[in-house]
């Protein structure tokens, strides 16, 4: 039995909480209100909290200039693609190692794991070479096969974690009941699934949605996702806070949606099951 | 038709030899029960039957073609798990509907049997509930149901009610058994529970380490007890199991005599005290002790009997129902 | 626990995916370690021989390496110490019951999902801009001289920045753990005459031990490789260019593309060291 808590002492922890909880968030805050004001209020002194005249001028702006769109596309495919691909190919390896384990299933397991410890940096001329050898530098598929390579451990360690807390002998009755192999995994298991296969969408198009080493490194004008996006706000144009707002809030906005459907399942994904 | 022979049967997981070389028939129609403690082998032996496992040497024949490199989905078999292992995301009438759908059945004949096994199992209101919202007598009886309708060559049940409470678990017992009566298919049944074994057995397989200790009726069970182990698995109260002089008296290593088989009378070879009276009513239960004997002895008195803890009282066995075993354990004629 | 036919199955199943992972991890891995042992400059005609260990020496004898190795710890170690005892207090915090519980957490969370380039961007030029960014506003406020931080202070700025968008994932993890603890034991250390302060010590932080030790793998793994941050921010100059981002350099700025596979080598080594600790820990986790 947990004792009653005094109101005084709930309020005092509310007050903390939110204290704390709005100062980190703040940095977002003021970039989605930024991107409402005009330049000259963007950068007044004092700064302007609420009362300024709201714009959707710098959206309009940012999105004539530069083609939002297209570099938001990009995003889409090469995140979208990128894990579409790694769900496809994991689903049955990770079907394999739930439901077949052999002795070697461990160690397949943390091997799988191990390739996602790579510094991408270590491989980053073999990689930039062989795009350039099949013609793919500067495209979108490159980065939706690179990214998925990337992800797929994670892919295949979530829905391994998902896939084990569905009994066996409910795929064993579908055995008996005349299924074979493609409607066990069709009929049965994915349906069952479900639920863990779409928080494993969920984080991983996440993650790749904000990957940042390869996006940056092997596009350039036509494949180029949001990341490498607002990266060429880097300078001068960084200076117009307002704008660079706009477009920052256009890039994070998706993801912080998705985001908060996917925090409950946040803390598995990350930590390989290791912490439940 | 669903006759099901294992020949030098065996099975090893790496070096551990689970089942050793085994033969036995199941005939068509009979309700063949295994039983024995946990881990002796029984569920593995069910699973090799339905071919969920593969056996490593030897030959599971169905109607006497050879299955034993079948698949599962081929056996013609059906089986109850003991989770019931239903579809969660499928309603009832989909979850009964999954086996013929996988078979091809046509949709009109599917919704024939459905409606028949719904009537028979008494779930024809529950059709289109999801398993997550029955009870588990209900959901029981949704995982016959998906084994009816395959009108299969034999039913597999897996302990499949270890999960229910005890006043269920009776009334499923019955179901079961009148179900068998009237389909006649041949069932084999896993159990851990040697009351369910005789309540519900045509023949009764009692295993140990994967070996089978004895094969037979339940009366033949009951009655001749091949060793020692059968003689203290199947009966309840456990038969009392007596060594020393008074077995040697008999000629035997061990005597066994069934708590049933003792009279509380007024001259006897043992008096004791009562240690522990349970009264259940219909019987009461007597633990007898400082009998001479170094065994506490239980003994079952019909109906309402007055005694109580520290009471003396003076047995006698039934001479004629007295059973013997040597010192291997093994039945003396 | 299944038959023959389930176990090839189930092969051929995981083919595709150990199939490519291998590729992807082995195709790479030994182009990189053949060019840390060649002349390889593409702009000057590509492979010119044999090196030897040359590059693997030139690149620990450069003048750049030990700073680079400095600055990487430096970075690494800092955004651990912050975020972890940061990530504590708050975790401790949330697990307070309160009003509004879930959207605090949201709010905690979100830096996590802010994609590198923007957080790096929008700190840099709102933030710590000295004459518009807000701190700078901030410090005018309390009367003291405006900070330019990403000159002056340059490591301290980008640290800054990464433990503001790792906070969230010490956080939730220590969170998960902190409310895994059964009430029961830390109401029988009160009963002890346990004080707050060693109810922590001798109670909560034992059982965050294995959540931290978690925390500081993985964190470790992705800090190591922090790229995006320095790109956007300060380029590597000031005293920022960690081991990664040299590498980086060696690589696609000065196109000694032999000299960055060599340290493209090492910091495999580097990341591979830690990585083994990590695997023992959730390797044990597998068995439960």
């Amino acid at each position: 039995m947990a004792r009653a808590v005094t109101s005084r002492r709930k309020a005092i922890n509310t007050a903390a909480a939110w204290t704390v909880g709005l100062l980190i968030f703040f940095p977002i805050l003021w970039t989605i209100l930024t991107s409402f004001k005009t330049e000259a209020q963007a950068i007044a002194d004092p700064p302007i909290f609420l009362g300024f005249d709201w714009t959707l001028e710098n959206y309009r702006v940012v999105q004539e200039r530069s083609d939002y769109m297209s570099f938001l596309w990009n995003s889409v495919i090469i995140a979208g693609g990128s894990t579409l691909l790694g769900v496809l190919i994991a689903v049955p390896a990770a079907w394999s190692m739930a439901f077949v384990p052999s002795k070697r299933t461990k160690d397949i397991l943390l091997w799988m794991l191990s390739t996602k410890m790579l510094p991408a940096v270590g491989v980053l001329y073999p990689i930039y070479l062989i795009c350039i050898e099949l013609g793919l530098l500067d495209s979108r598929a490159a980065l939706v096969v690179i990214l998925m390579l990337i992800n797929l451990p994670i892919i295949v360690w979530m829905l391994y974690t998902y896939f084990r807390e569905i009994p066996g002998e409910i795929l064993e009755a579908s055995r008996m009941d005349g299924a074979g192999l493609k409607e066990e995994i069709l009929h049965v298991l994915t349906p069952m699934a479900i639920p863990g296969i779409a928080s494993t969408i969920l984080l991983n198009f996440i993650l790749a949605w904000n990957e940042a080493f390869w996006t940056l490194n092997l596009t350039a004008a036509n494949a180029a996702p949001l990341t490498a996006f607002i990266a060429s706000y880097s300078s001068p144009e960084g200076l117009f806070y307002a704008k660079l707002s706009a477009a920052s809030t256009m890039a994070i906005a998706p993801i912080l949606i998705l985001g908060w459907f996917s925090q409950k399942q946040l803390v598995r994904g990350l930590t390989f099951g290791a912490v439940k | 038709m669903g006759k099901i022979t294992l020949e030098k049967v065996t099975k090893s997981f790496g070096d551990v030899n689970v089942i050793p070389p085994l033969d036995l028939t199941i005939e068509d129609g009979e309700f063949c029960v295994f039983v024995g403690p946990s881990g002796c082998g029984k569920s593995t032996l069910l699973r090799l039957i339905a071919g969920l496992e593969d056996i490593s040497s030897g030959a599971i024949k169905i109607d006497g073609n050879d299955a034993s490199n079948t698949p599962p989905a081929k056996r013609g078999l059906a089986m109850v798990f003991q989770s019931y292992a239903l579809y969660p995301h499928m309603s009832v009438r989909k979850n009964i509907a999954f086996p013929m759908k996988m078979a091809g059945v046509p949709q009109e004949e599917q919704d024939k049997r459905i409606a028949a096994a719904a009537k028979a199992l008494n779930l024809t209101d529950y059709l289109d509930r999801r398993p997550g919202q029955l009870s588990g007598g209900q959901r029981q009886r949704v995982a016959i149901g998906r084994a009816i309708v395959r009108e299969p060559a034999a039913f597999l049940f897996d302990e499949p009610l270890s999960n229910l409470d005890a006043a269920l678990r009776v009334g499923m017992r019955m179901e079961i058994g009148e179900l068998h009566a009237k389909l006649q298919t041949t069932m084999i049944y896993v159990t851990h529970d040697q009351v369910e074994a005789m309540t519900m057995a045509d023949k009764i397989v009692v295993l140990r380490a994967g070996n089978i200790e004895q094969v037979g009726s339940p009366l033949e069970l009951y009655r001749a007890p091949r060793n020692l182990f059968v003689a203290g698995f199947i009966g309840s109260p456990k038969m009392n199991l007596i060594e020393g002089n008074a077995a040697q008296q008999h000629g035997a290593t061990t005597i066994g005599v069934r708590p049933e088989h003792i009279d509380i009378t007024d001259s006897g070879p043992w008096t004791g005290t009562v240690g522990v009276a349970e009264h259940l009513g219909s019987d009461t239960f007597l633990h007898v002790h400082d009998t001479g004997l170094a065994e506490t002895v239980t003994v079952r008195a019909t109906g309402e009997v007055g005694f109580k803890h520290g009471d003396k009282v003076t047995l006698a066995p039934r001479e004629d129902l007295i059973h013997r075993f040597d010192r291997d354990g093994l039945r003396v004629a | 626990m299944a038959t023959q036919h389930s176990r090839s199955a189930a092969r051929m199943m995981m083919a595709p995916a150990v199939v490519l992972l291998l590729g992807w991890m082995l195709v790479p891995l030994i182009m990189t370690l053949w060019f840390s042992f060649r002349r390889y400059l593409p702009l000057r005609g590509g492979d010119l021989g044999s090196a030897g260990f040359d590059n693997f020496v030139r690149f620990v004898t450069s003048s750049a390496f030990w700073p680079s190795v400095q600055t990487t710890l430096i970075m690494v170690g800092g955004v651990l110490v912050i975020t972890i005892v940061l990530g504590v207090l708050l975790s401790l915090l949330l697990d307070q019951p309160m009003w509004g519980q879930g959207v605090v957490r949201i709010l905690v969370i979100a830096p996590f999902f802010v994609m590198p380039t923007v957080s790096a961007l929008v700190w840099k030029n709102m933030f710590m801009d000295p004459t518009n960014g807000l701190l700078a506003h901030l410090w005018q406020f309390f009367g003291a001289e405006p900070v330019a931080w990403l000159s002056s202070v340059p490591l301290t700025s980008i640290i800054m920045i990464v433990s503001w968008q790792w906070l969230p994932f010490a956080t939730l993890i220590l969170l998960t753990a902190v409310q895994s603890l059964d009430g029961e034991q830390l109401e029988a250390s009160e009963m002890d005459g346990a004080s707050p302060l060693a109810r922590f010590f001798y109670i909560i932080l034992p059982h965050l031990s294995r959540a931290i030790t978690i925390v500081v793998l993985i964190q470790t793994i992705f800090l190591l490789s922090i790229f995006a941050e320095i790109f956007v921010t300060t380029g590597g100059a000031f005293g920022t260019r960690t081991l990664t981002y040299l590498i980086y350099q060696r690589v696609l700025e000065s196109q000694n593309v032999g000299l960055g596979s060599a340290g493209g080598v090492y910091a495999i080594i580097l990341a591979n060291i830690v990585a083994i600790f990590l695997m023992r820990i959730v390797g044990k986790n597998l068995d439960k």
